[in-house]
């Protein structure tokens, strides 16, 4: 059944007051970037400000097309969208122009496109569309399947141009997955997996084999209770262990330390094994799985680190994790946006006042530091506003998902407050030393065309389908 | 149906927490943590130092010694660096390719550091009309010290580089101002240097100036130096410097009536040009490894016994003591016998009252004297006497530093009567176990400034003004206060005059006259030789004098280092020192000219 809806009664305008509040406010701190004292107007589509005046108002434009549309097109279209963001990323690899040694960009027109912007509206609809599919009920393995190869595509083919600050971003979805009911602990493995890249760039190989051993035991140990088992396991390893070590020392054999350990692990989880089967111990084949998993991640991050990252992407690691003290260097862009931040104090230096800001201290100022204009000029009440703004934004997303029937819009509103949560973290806390620098926008704030029409496509296609929240019941 | 619903709660408590982790950074960031507002500051602002040139250095007839050469420090812009012919650049400059490369890499470091410091004039004029080749270059004017006449380099001092530890602590200064480093460009550094100006940029991060910093408030002119007119009597210490060249040691000229120092030389000397700009550094250090010293400040620093000068001080304080009368006599058998003590004198006729004691300078009569001092029966004991005598001898400023307005003074030395109670034990000692203080040997140690000084007083009969050297200031009605008190020994006014008598003979009083070769047939010079033992070598020839007798103009001590007797060296050259100074002529060029083709320099 379905009624007729006064579409701007059911707008949920309070979405609409923030995106407009931030477009507004992002817009003023692009200005406060590029104004000096030759300012005669703002529509010079030459500097930054006016440009991005023109940005806005396709966006709005486009806001218009959404709500001219029928909200079903998003739905029925889906596939065919996510289908056409594939086209365009495969595209870019052959026909993009190369910026900062990526090929991300198509040039059109004296306009720059970045496809990936739109594959995040693609693949959230593409999410949307799927998991409100017909029995999917339950999330089976196939399920878990079939969303990674959609999440997984355009993760390649950006990470292929190479953009892995992009690509990142799709790991977000994970977080709707969740919510459709992906088992908690893949999200907890993810998260752990990726502390032990984090680690296994930090520490030693061994220390981290060892430590990987230690919890795994004592995962052991929790899961069976059986004290016997547990220290039978711990004695095998230590026995053999000792065993090589010694012989490694005495030989001169000169084999690396981890690698003594993994051959240790190896032969007493094979002992081991033959004599669980006899005593019918639980468990022990899962947590092998894992161990053998996890200890092959400092592994691959060795040759993540050293083979697939660039030179100045490893720097960029290295300088977050405090390994490298480089201020003129790679380290330069964040050092410079810390001062920037810093040097606004509690209430900034005010309005076109930065000195930081407005002398092109920080690289990137307009599009992914931007935040550096706010830290300056509006100091911590103008960071922490628009901080709690955008945390608003994000909750009142999943209050709106929350109240759909539609299993499709409640993906897509999950869909955009992850793509907004990854985002938001991840380019303030580069701003702030806490990431390192991944080249990624502050949404409806950073300089950018793609960036901006994305993100406001991405938010009103939620609008537009709460709006019509009441069509379905 | 929806089992997850839950999960809503999970991922908003995600969204918070993350929220929360930022804005407690933020936090720290912006409002605990103030070093970044420091960082901000320093990025944005610039401040291009104008470098006032320094104040002027004249002698007493206001003659030019110091003054100022322009140096072009060559400065890099890094942003308006375009590219350029490299090899004409290094050719200007003669400098290397690697050199140019290193120089413009460290200009993006620091921005205010010279890319070549000091051209010369020279370079500079070759530079500067291909100066439009090479944008992104550009050349800032300082000054560099030049010097007229080049002499007196120990009096002047030099101008260096301000170090580390001088900008902690002197906010005044910055890196790559310069500072008096001696003499009297470091005791007049405040005078001289002028003030610094300064203007106040904002820039951005290519270092391109965009506009003045909070409006120019900060921004001030610099103040040229103020110039200087030093006591010294350019054309003597130029005879002076040419007399020594040839010797070790120092001669220090004073005007009694002031305290003004006419003449400052301290030999070897060396030339003040040596120690400006970029050579500085690498010729101080040839300086300084030279053996003989020539940057030892010897008229200060070297601390000599006063030998048979000191015999004067005896005498004067033998008069005030009423322990001997101008009357007294002494036998003196070619020396002093007292049990085990012998002081050997030379052969001249004997008995002899107080007068030809000094002319003769005859070691009997004032180990006579001395004793009579020390052995005084209205002090009760050795060490009262002791003291007594003591503050005589310190009254003249002997064993003090003289507290003027010359650096690296030292005080040398006067024993105390605990001195030998420490070295011969309590009572342990009298007159005769420190008797060879009575022919100026033994344990005093006197410089040759105090000595001057000493000499001024017997001039000035009992007086003297601390010895100084400068007489006016531009801008300032008077010299420091303490350079215009007149300052009086123990010693009554009368007491000198048969001492100056004395004197007088030495040097005119023919036959067995000590300092013959110094008299001069229309000045009357008074003088005393002196014999200064040097346990190394060959003795210092010591001679100190001053005319006329009757209205002193001018007071000198001379130190000829291991020349042996005072007569010998010290003595002709102070006298010719004398009679240019008063009479700017030279009636002896024989006399002159033993002196300037002997070489002891040398010599130990």
């Amino acid at each position: 059944m379905k009624r007729t809806i006064n579409i701007f009664g059911s707008i949920d305008w309070l979405m609409v007051i923030i995106y407009l509040f931030l477009v507004f406010f992002g817009w003023l701190n692009i200005f406060a970037v590029g104004y000096n004292e030759k300012f005669t107007t703002i529509f010079n589509l030459k500097l930054n400000y006016g440009s991005q005046l023109l940005w806005i108002l396709f966006s709005f434009i486009l806001i218009i097309i959404i709500f001219i549309l029928d909200f079903k097109v998003f739905p029925f279209f889906a596939y065919i969208i996510y289908g056409l963001s594939l086209l365009l990323l495969l595209l870019v690899l052959k026909f993009g122009t190369e910026v900062n040694a990526a090929k991300s960009w198509f040039r059109l027109f004296g306009f720059s496109i970045q496809p990936s912007e739109f594959a995040k509206i693609g693949t959230s609809l593409a999410l949307a569309r799927y998991l409100s599919g017909y029995g999917i009920t339950k999330f089976t393995l196939k399920t878990f399947g079939i969303c990674a190869g959609i999440i997984g595509a355009p993760f390649l083919l950006i990470l292929m141009q190479p953009d892995p600050g992009t690509a990142l971003v799709f790991a977000a979805f994970l977080l709707v997955l969740f919510r459709e009911g992906l088992p908690g602990w893949i999200l907890v493995i993810v998260v752990f997996v990726f502390a032990l890249f984090l680690f296994s760039l930090l520490l030693e190989t061994g220390i981290i084999v060892t430590a990987l051993i230690g919890i795994v035991l004592v995962f052991h140990f929790i899961l069976n209770r059986k004290p016997k088992v547990f220290f039978t396991s711990l004695v095998i390893f230590g026995i053999i262990y000792a065993g090589l070590f010694l012989a490694n020392k005495y030989l001169e054999a000169g084999i690396r330390y981890d690698l003594v350990i993994i051959l240790a692990l190896v032969i007493s989880s094979i002992i081991y094994i033959v004599l669980t089967l006899k005593h019918k111990v639980k468990h022990v084949f899962v947590l092998l799985i894992f161990l053998y998993g996890f200890v092959a991640v400092p592994y691959s991050v060795d040759f993540v680190f050293h083979e697939v990252l660039k030179p100045h992407q490893q720097k960029r690691i290295n300088i977050m994790l405090g390994k490298e003290q480089d201020p003129r260097g790679y380290g330069y862009n964040v050092n410079q946006s810390k001062i920037a931040i810093g040097s606004g104090g509690f209430s900034g230096k005010g309005f076109l006042d930065g000195t930081q800001t407005k002398f092109d201290f920080v690289p990137e100022q307009s599009t992914d530091f931007i935040f550096c204009t706010v830290g300056e000029e509006w100091g911590f009440v103008g960071t922490s506003v628009v901080l709690l703004i955008f945390a608003g934004l994000m909750v009142r997303i999943i209050i709106v998902a929350e109240r759909q029937r539609s299993k499709f819009t409640r993906v897509y509103a999950y869909a955009v407050a992850s793509v907004l949560l990854i985002h938001v973290a991840i380019n303030i806390s580069m701003t702030i030393g806490l990431f390192p620098v991944i080249g990624i926008p502050l949404p409806f704030f950073s300089y950018g065309g793609s960036s901006l029409m994305g993100f406001s496509v991405l938010l009103f296609i939620l609008i537009r389908l709460d709006a019509m929240r009441k069509a379905y019941l | 149906m929806d089992q997850h619903s839950d999960r809503k709660f999970i991922i908003g408590g995600i969204i918070l927490l993350i929220t929360l982790i930022i804005l407690v950074r933020l936090f720290f960031l912006q409002v605990i943590d103030t070093s970044s507002k420091l960082s901000a500051e320093n990025n944005s602002k610039r401040i291009d130092f104008e470098y006032p040139a320094r104040g002027l250095i004249y002698d007493r007839n206001h003659k030019l010694l110091v003054y100022n050469q322009p140096a072009y420090d060559l400065m890099i812009t890094p942003s308006d660096l375009k590219p350029f012919d490299t090899t004409e650049l290094c050719d200007i400059l003669k400098i290397s390719r690697e050199r140019m490369k290193e120089g413009i890499k460290n200009s993006y470091k620091k921005l205010r550091d010279p890319f070549i410091k000091q051209l010369s004039p020279e370079t500079y004029a070759v530079l500067q009309e291909r100066l439009f080749k090479f944008p992104g270059f550009y050349v800032k004017a300082r000054t560099l010290r030049k010097y007229e006449r080049e002499i007196a380099s120990h009096l002047l001092g030099y101008v260096g580089e301000v170090d580390e530890a001088i900008i902690q602590a002197d906010p005044n200064y910055s890196l790559g101002d310069y500072i008096g480093i001696s003499g009297l460009e470091k005791s007049y550094e405040k005078v001289l240097r002028g003030e610094k100006g300064q203007k106040v940029y904002l820039v951005d991060v290519h270092s391109k100036v965009m506009g003045p910093f909070q409006g120019g408030r900060f921004d001030k002119d610099a103040t040229v130096g103020r110039d200087i007119v030093c006591t010294i009597d350019a054309d003597l210490q130029e005879y002076g410097e040419k007399l020594m060249k040839n010797y070790k040691g120092s001669v220090v000229a004073l005007e009694p009536s002031t305290g003004e120092i006419l003449a400052f030389i301290s030999s070897p000397f060396y030339n003040p040009s040596l120690l400006i700009g970029r050579q500085r550094t690498q010729n101080y250090l040839l300086l300084q490894k030279d053996t003989l010293q020539p940057i030892f400040n010897r008229p200060l620093m070297a601390n000599y016994p006063p030998g048979s000068t000191f015999k004067t001080i005896n005498g004067l304080i033998g008069l005030q003591e009423k322990v001997i009368s101008t009357q007294s006599e002494f036998y003196c058998d070619l020396g002093y016998y007292s049990g085990r003590v012998r002081v050997g004198c030379h052969n001249h006729h004997s008995p002899l009252d107080f007068r030809e004691g000094i002319q003769n300078s005859c070691n009997a009569y004032f180990c006579n004297v001395f004793r009579r001092i020390i052995e005084d029966p209205k002090y009760g004991n050795v060490t009262e006497a002791f003291n007594n005598w003591r503050r005589h001898v310190v009254s003249f400023n002997l064993g003090s530093r003289l507290n003027s307005d010359f650096t690296n003074e030292l005080p040398g030395f006067i024993p105390q009567s605990s001195y030998y109670d420490k070295y011969y034990g309590k009572n342990g000692w009298k007159a005769l176990t420190i008797i060879s203080l009575a022919i100026g040997q033994g344990e005093i140690l006197v410089t040759p400034m105090q000595m001057a000084n000493m000499t001024s007083i017997i001039a000035n009969r009992g007086y003297y003004y601390i010895p100084h050297s400068v007489k006016e200031i531009q801008g300032q009605n008077n010299i420091d206060e303490r350079f215009k008190e007149k300052k009086y020994t123990t010693i009554d006014t009368a007491n000198f005059r048969p001492v100056i008598e004395g004197m007088y003979l030495a040097v005119n009083g023919g036959a067995g006259s000590t300092a013959y070769w110094a008299r001069l047939p229309k000045i009357a010079i008074c003088g005393k030789t002196g014999t200064a033992e040097n346990p190394h070598g060959e003795d210092h020839s010591i001679f100190i004098a001053f005319a006329p007798k009757d209205d002193p103009k001018i007071a000198l001590a001379v130190y000829v280092e291991n020349a042996g007797f005072g007569s010998s060296y010290a003595a002709p050259i102070a006298s010719l020192l004398i009679e240019k100074y008063l009479t700017d002529t030279i009636t002896r060029p024989w006399m002159e000219q033993r002196l300037l083709e002997t070489n002891l320099l040398y010599k130990n």
